[in-house]
């Protein structure tokens, strides 16, 4: 079964094309890296493809059924610099926001509902910073507090926009426990990555994206170095060394 | 001191101290969101904007009839935060100098509309300049009854939405995702901010209004780091610096009541920027030696 499917997704900035005609499609319960060089599109899908963004063609389909209507199964994890991080809120107050599509409009957040977002919090290994100011946590802390969040929404999808950037080594193993976790449990996960090196172990799944989808499939089959030279094309040459270690492993 | 118990006791008084309350605290309210979603220029702007409205409708009517006003403040004052949107949306001008465009042709053009008048109704002019820089003495039951009903459902309005407010303003790309309108939540927001200003105007004044929106936040967000209490603290701070303009313009002859409000806000605002527990200067200074 497939968990999600693209077709003939296209959106434009300024009348040029950031992404143009992207079809693929993704297995339930794998873990996709999309990868693909600076300025391929790869926030830029997940954006469209969660309707964030204008498109100017596409059709999203979630478990078979459009996506307007399986919006409840599909879990978000920003960036990191795309919120503002002085906001006065604390850190359980930002996985609750987790909740709201649970607990619907108006109403406030339960006593069950706390319990849960610090239940998640704890799964992350945040619990002692639940009070805590979130401006005043570090860039890995507050990365944490996100996937705390995106768990707190119980989805059956996840996309996660460069998770990895500028976190710490405890921050990098809670993602990764975490993204395991979610695929033992039948969830798909789809994270934009950029660090070539660790895709081979992080991911079963790779989505070569440059404007259009280059290669989609099993890791084994599709990271190869033939393809990424068509991903990167001419700048494959800043792989370096990594580039005879990915042939090698 | 038996004079002042007089006038505190007058029936008009109590009214007037009562709608600068709620009047006060329903703008700290909004304001809080506002300032966060760092638009609080964009209610400067609309505040000025409502000016031509007023000049306008009175010309066009030739009554000085309070719910008219409204109207007409309403449609200026909706009409150049569209333009500001507009303006930054099809061209490359940035929000500022978008706000700055706008703000000062409508003023302008509100400026030349009140000469007009001045030179042009014998002199009748008194009454629109209360309305338009704020007089509280001036004001009778019916104008504050008006202020009180549209600042309440403010209030309430914002209440009922705190949730979904603070999702769309901290982080609008999530709330998007998990299914919320955001951009109805930003035209929720754009409303309230029309409504206190437009409500607002008689007592504060239109050039002074904004600052009833931008200042009781900003002194209250340096006592907390939640935004539920920032949001109470600054209603509260609203609505005394609302109470002791409006105490000191009507016992202290005709002094004008907009000028003396943004006065008391700036002073609780001073205080807070120097003892604020959060982000107050002294404390910070002793945090770092």
């Amino acid at each position: 079964m497939n968990a999600l499917t693209i077709q003939n997704l296209s959106v434009t900035y300024d009348k040029q094309y950031a992404l143009e005609d992207v079809n693929f499609s993704i297995p339930e319960g794998s873990l996709t890296g999309i990868i693909g060089p600076n300025g391929a599109g790869k926030s830029t899908l997940i954006k469209a493809i969660l309707r964030l963004i204008p498109t100017i063609s596409g059709e999203v389909t979630v478990y078979g059924k459009p996506y307007k209507k399986q919006r409840s199964l599909v879990g978000y994890v920003p960036q990191r610099s795309e919120v503002d991080w002085d906001f006065p809120t604390n850190a359980l107050d930002v996985v609750l926001m987790g909740r709201y599509g649970h607990i619907g409009w108006i109403k406030r957040p339960n006593k069950k509902e706390v319990q849960y977002a610090l239940d998640c919090l704890k799964k992350v290994g945040m619990e002692e910073f639940a009070d805590r100011q979130i401006s005043q946590l570090s860039g890995g802390q507050q990365q944490r507090v996100f996937l705390a969040r995106a768990l707190a929404q119980d989805a059956q999808v996840y996309f996660m926009d460069e998770p990895f950037v500028g976190v710490d080594a405890a921050t990098e193993r809670a993602i990764i426990k975490l993204m395991q976790e979610w695929k033992e449990q039948g969830k798909t996960v789809l994270v934009v990555h950029h660090d070539l090196q660790t895709v081979k172990d992080y991911f079963d799944h790779c989505l070569l994206l440059n404007k259009k989808p280059i290669e989609c499939g099993p890791t084994s089959d599709v990271f190869t170095m033939d393809n990424l030279q068509r991903t990167y094309g001419g700048s494959i040459s800043f792989l370096g060394n990594n580039q005879v270690m990915m042939q090698g492993g | 001191m038996s004079e002042f118990l007089n006038f505190l006791s007058s029936a008009n008084t109590q009214w007037v101290l009562l709608g600068s309350i709620i009047l006060g605290f329903a703008s700290g309210l909004i304001g809080s969101f506002v300032l966060l979603k760092k638009q609080s220029l964009i209610g400067d702007a609309m505040a000025h904007a409502t000016l031509p409205g007023v000049c306008a409708v009175y010309i066009i009517f030739n009554v000085k009839s309070i719910p008219l006003f409204l109207v007409g403040a309403a449609c200026t004052g909706l009409l150049a935060t569209y333009l500001i949107q507009a303006i930054v949306k099809h061209s490359r001008i940035k929000t500022d100098a978008s706000i700055g465009v706008v703000l000062s042709v409508f003023f302008g053009f509100g400026i030349v509309l009140l000469t007009y008048i001045t030179k042009n109704t014998k002199g009748n002019r008194s009454g629109l300049d209360e309305f338009i820089f704020g007089q509280a003495a001036a004001m009778v039951k019916s104008d504050i009854q008006v202020i009180a009903l549209g600042s309440l459902i403010i209030i309430i309005v914002s209440a009922l939405f705190f949730k979904e407010l603070k999702i769309s303003i901290f982080d609008p790309q999530y709330a998007k995702g998990i299914g919320l309108p955001v951009s109805l939540f930003n035209l929720i927001l754009m409303g309230l901010v029309v409504g206190i200003v437009v409500v607002g105007i008689q007592m504060v004044g239109v050039v002074l209004i904004a600052a009833l929106l931008i200042t009781p936040p900003l002194a209250a967000r340096y006592w907390t780091d939640r935004l539920g209490r920032m949001a109470f603290l600054s209603g509260c701070i609203g609505g005394i610096s609302g109470v002791v303009g409006t105490l000191i313009s009507t016992a202290g002859d005709g002094l004008p009541t907009g000028p003396l409000i943004v006065l008391c806000a700036s002073v609780i605002f001073l205080v807070s920027l120097l003892f604020g527990a959060r982000k107050g200067l002294i404390i910070k200074a002793v945090r770092t030696t």
